[in-house]
């Protein structure tokens, strides 16, 4: 058996450690919000946090997680300003990746909180199908504003 | 009178009785406030098949298109909304049920979604229902009420009462709206009255797809659901010889190794589990026709097919006898590779096989079809057969399949299991698994004449048929051409004297299918590119060319001078060069500058300007959202992509070999909607078509360098002249 703190909350699950965290969240937890899209850790699709890291969660084997924080896009508060930027600025398309884009984005933002562009384009590598990147940029812009005014990011 | 007889209902009716009959029912008591006596609800009020009234007001749509991007969950619910009058936050969307009600009204007995038809196909139709359902609630409330229909309003849910002091919910009239007959017709709104097209709303899906909670395919749940993935034939075409599934059983957690029909299914208790198990698989295949596959000689059939005659597609005058008597022409090769839609969402689907029944859960553009094929699957009526449509994590053409092959392996999978089963395709099953854009070979020749206009225009299409021996050929190809090659050149919008347009069908083998823009992704290219190459020759401006030459087409001509006003054309950004493409497909005309730096043999799009002529608008922000997309969507293949073949087998496998532009190659983009009062045309598509030819225009423009191939490739150079054996060579003025 192996322990998980996920969105605050143990779980015990019973996997063999070096299954990827991405299907122990996603098969185990029913956390299905973290997708699975490429699964060589290309795209991005399946970005949680770890101790508030962004990490692609199908090259994390779920023994490396333990003993730590684990955040799900499930475990992002509604009233987070990530998600209010990606709802004020219409972002969405298909919507597979934004779970993805969103954990990756609310961790740049945590160090990077003047999201300057160049900041961004380093930064935020995953893939969007749908090609919804200059709302990802806008959106971030966005949340880094609200939070610099007293927002949380 | 009014103020004498402040009567109940009740009261008049005893009135009336003591009175004696007769006399007193002539009487017209204006105002009277009797109590309204409204019937309750004994469900909910469903004028149609897509709206669904209940007693608490809330507002259900049947949205019968499928969600994959695009914003059909918004954009229909807005065109019933114009005429319902309904209160827009009580709005919920469904995914409708197969049925007949939801069949494409386009394309026969078919519930589906493609072509940039979803609005284009219901903009009457549902904006028809929404009317329906209001005239039917006043109706009921005017009943209620004793007044004439006509002297009643409606607003935000209600209808309101002639002198305005009262009003009824829909809810509170469900019960009576729902006894009434439908009207037989009813009058819709002038585009001058709309309230709600044609203007910015807000996505309905968005804060699903923000919190995590949008159900795609991939992430249905169901008790008991078992996962498979599916080892598939390393060849298209491969049969199955032999397998051993007792090493891949031996993996924790596999239950079962099935033979389907597209290769050996593992059915595990989780998607890892699964994966190991068909990892460790022994499976042998005998490898089929195709076992030599070679892209570089595919590529040689190709330009040999060319190298005779074809088809004849489309043909005015006699472009041969012009170009033979042309005083200045040029001819070129243009090509184009095989192209994999890569949604983010890799295919999957979920599949419940009874005894009396078979439920699906699937992201599909093709109900009818999928349905269909489950019953056959499961030896039972079509009726048994249960299929529900989930989000889509992309379409782009791939999930609207002629065979239902995802959904068939999948119910063949649960049959065999007795159980629910989620068959999930791994991103290499993606890229490798076939259903490709075609490959394209196209040998053009043009001639100018002396006044340096259009003379002739010859083209020879070498492509594969995408609709041969799937259901839409009936519908989509003609005396053996397929229209998905030939679309977006037979009907050329340049003025010619002398067209032919030939077509060579290139053998079967590698699947084929639709790919966002169809046969405008390379017939646009290759249209757009070429008379790139005519202007050059012709010592004219690309834009001024294309616009003498537009002369029959006011509205692309209208298009081109709003975008060259707001992309400056001709005074690029120091150190940059622009290229121009436009093309009308799917009702829509799209034209795009595109702004790029070339350096170190590296193409960079810096910056594209889109303008849309789309009609009459539904939902602004995701027609600039559908161009932005699209533009992405056509510069990842347009400078990345190919499917190529090495020994049967395809050579890329996922993201690392078949890349995808991340946010720091995406251009700047700026959409300009040219206001319309046209009818509505497509949206998904076509932007898609444009941004490959305006790019390889810029790198013309920036260097000197007709690319030809894509993706356009300026490292090694080798590459270039390769793509143009025959000449490409352009006679300068």
């Amino acid at each position: 058996m192996i322990t998980l703190n996920v969105n605050e909350k143990n779980f015990e699950v019973d996997v063999a450690p070096d299954t990827p965290l991405l299907w122990v969240l996603r098969d185990q937890l029913q956390l299905t919000g973290t997708k699975y899209s490429c699964g060589i850790g290309e795209c991005g699709a399946c970005t949680v946090h770890i101790d508030n890291e962004a990490v692609r969660s199908c090259q994390v084997p779920v023994q490396e997680a333990v003993d730590k924080k684990i955040t799900t896009i499930e475990g992002l508060p509604e009233n987070h300003p990530v998600k209010a930027a990606w709802v004020a600025e219409e972002v969405v398309q298909c919507g597979y990746c934004q779970p993805g884009q969103i954990m990756q984005a609310t961790a740049f933002l945590a160090k990077f909180p003047e999201a300057l562009d160049a900041d961004i384009d380093r930064e935020m590598t995953g893939i969007c199908r749908c090609g919804t990147y200059p709302r990802i940029r806008t959106a971030i812009h966005r949340a880094a504003k609200a939070s610099a005014k007293g927002g949380k990011p | 009178m009014s103020q004498i007889f402040n009567c109940s209902r009740r009261d008049f009716c005893k009135t009336s009785a003591l009175l004696g009959t007769g006399l007193v029912l002539g009487f017209y008591l204006p105002g009277c406030q009797k109590k309204e006596v409204i019937p309750p609800a004994s469900g909910p009020f469903k004028p149609n098949a897509f709206i669904q009234i209940a007693p608490d007001d809330t507002v259900t749509f049947f949205i019968n298109k499928s969600e994959m991007g695009q914003g059909v969950y918004t954009s229909l619910p807005m065109l019933i909304a114009e005429e319902l009058e309904v209160d827009w936050k009580k709005i919920k969307i469904e995914a409708a049920p197969v049925a007949p009600e939801y069949n494409h009204t386009q394309w026969g007995n078919l519930q589906g979604t493609g072509g940039s038809t979803s609005i284009r196909s219901t903009f009457d139709q549902l904006r028809t229902a929404g009317a329906s359902g209001r005239v039917m609630l006043i109706q009921a409330a005017a009943q209620i009420w004793e007044v004439p229909p006509a002297s009643c309003k409606v607003e935000g849910g209600k209808v309101i009462h002639p002198k305005g002091e009262k009003n009824l919910s829909y809810g509170t009239l469900a019960g009576a709206a729902a006894k009434l007959q439908p009207p037989k017709e009813v009058p819709l709104k002038p585009a001058a009255s709309f309230k709600i097209i044609g203007k910015p709303r807000a996505r309905l899906d968005t804060p699903a797809k923000v919190n995590g909670t949008a159900e795609f395919g991939i992430d249905v749940k169901r008790p008991n659901l078992l996962t498979a993935v599916i080892a598939r034939p390393p060849v298209f075409g491969a049969t199955l010889k032999e397998f051993n599934g007792e090493a891949a059983k031996a993996v924790p957690g596999v239950k079962e190794v099935v033979q389907v029909d597209s290769g050996v299914a593992v059915v595990a208790e989780s998607f890892w589990a699964a994966k190991l198990g068909r990892d460790v698989l022994e499976i042998k295949w005998d490898d089929g026709p195709l076992a030599k596959l070679d892209s570089a000689t595919q590529g040689k059939e190709y330009a040999a097919l060319a190298q005779k005659p074809g088809l004849v597609a489309a043909n005015r005058g006699d472009a041969a006898a012009a170009l033979a008597g042309a005083a200045k022409k040029i001819e070129a090769v243009y090509e184009m590779p095989y192209l994999a839609h890569a949604p983010m969402e890799p295919l999957n689907c979920v599949a419940d096989v009874r005894a009396d029944g078979c439920e699906i859960w699937v992201g599909t553009q093709m109900q009818t079809l999928d349905r269909n094929a489950a019953a056959e699957v499961c030896g039972l009526s079509q009726e048994k057969v249960k299929l529900h449509t989930t989000f889509l994590g992309g379409g782009f053409g791939r999930r609207a399949v002629g065979d239902s092959h995802f959904v068939r392996e999948a119910v063949q999978v649960s049959k065999a299991m007795q159980a629910p089963v989620k068959v999930v395709w791994t991103r290499e099953d993606d890229i490798r698994g076939g259903y490709y854009r075609p490959r394209a070979y196209h040998a053009v020749r043009g001639a100018l004449g002396e006044d340096n206009l259009l003379a002739a225009w010859e083209q020879r299409i070498v492509c594969q048929s995408i609709v041969k021996g799937t259901p839409f050929e009936e519908a989509l190809m003609k005396e053996g051409i397929d229209h998905t090659s030939v679309e977006g050149i037979i009907d050329l919008s340049y003025a010619v004297p002398n067209l032919q347009v030939e077509y060579q069908m290139a053998p079967a083998g590698v699947p084929v299918l639709w790919w966002r823009s169809v046969g405008h992704s390379f017939t646009a290219f290759v249209k757009e590119c070429f008379v790139d190459e005519l202007a050059n020759a012709a010592g004219q401006d690309p834009l001024a060319f294309r616009k003498q030459l537009l002369v029959e087409h006011p509205r692309q001509v209208a298009l081109l001078d709003l975008l060259a006003e707001k992309a400056g054309w001709g005074k690029p950004e120091q150190g940059r060069a622009q290229g121009l493409a436009i093309h009308e497909s799917f009702g829509s005309i799209v034209a795009q500058v595109a702004e790029v730096t070339v350096e170190d043999n590296k193409i960079k799009v810096q910056r594209v300007v889109c303008a849309v002529d789309c009609g009459q608008t539904v939902n602004p922000d995701t027609i600039v959202a559908q161009m932005q997309s699209a533009i992405y969507f056509g510069m990842a293949a347009a400078l990345h992509d190919a499917i190529t073949f090495k020994n049967g087998r395809v050579e890329q496998s996922n993201f690392h070999d078949y890349p995808m532009p991340r946010l720091a190659e995406m251009p700047v983009v700026e959409v300009h909607i040219m206001p319309s009062k046209e009818k509505p045309g497509g949206i998904g598509e076509p932007g898609v078509p444009p941004i490959a030819p305006a790019i390889a225009n810029a790198v013309f423009a920036a260097n000197k360098m007709r690319l030809r191939t894509l993706p356009l490739t300026l490292a090694p150079p080798a590459k270039t002249p390769a793509a143009a054996p025959k000449g490409g060579k352009k006679k300068k003025k």
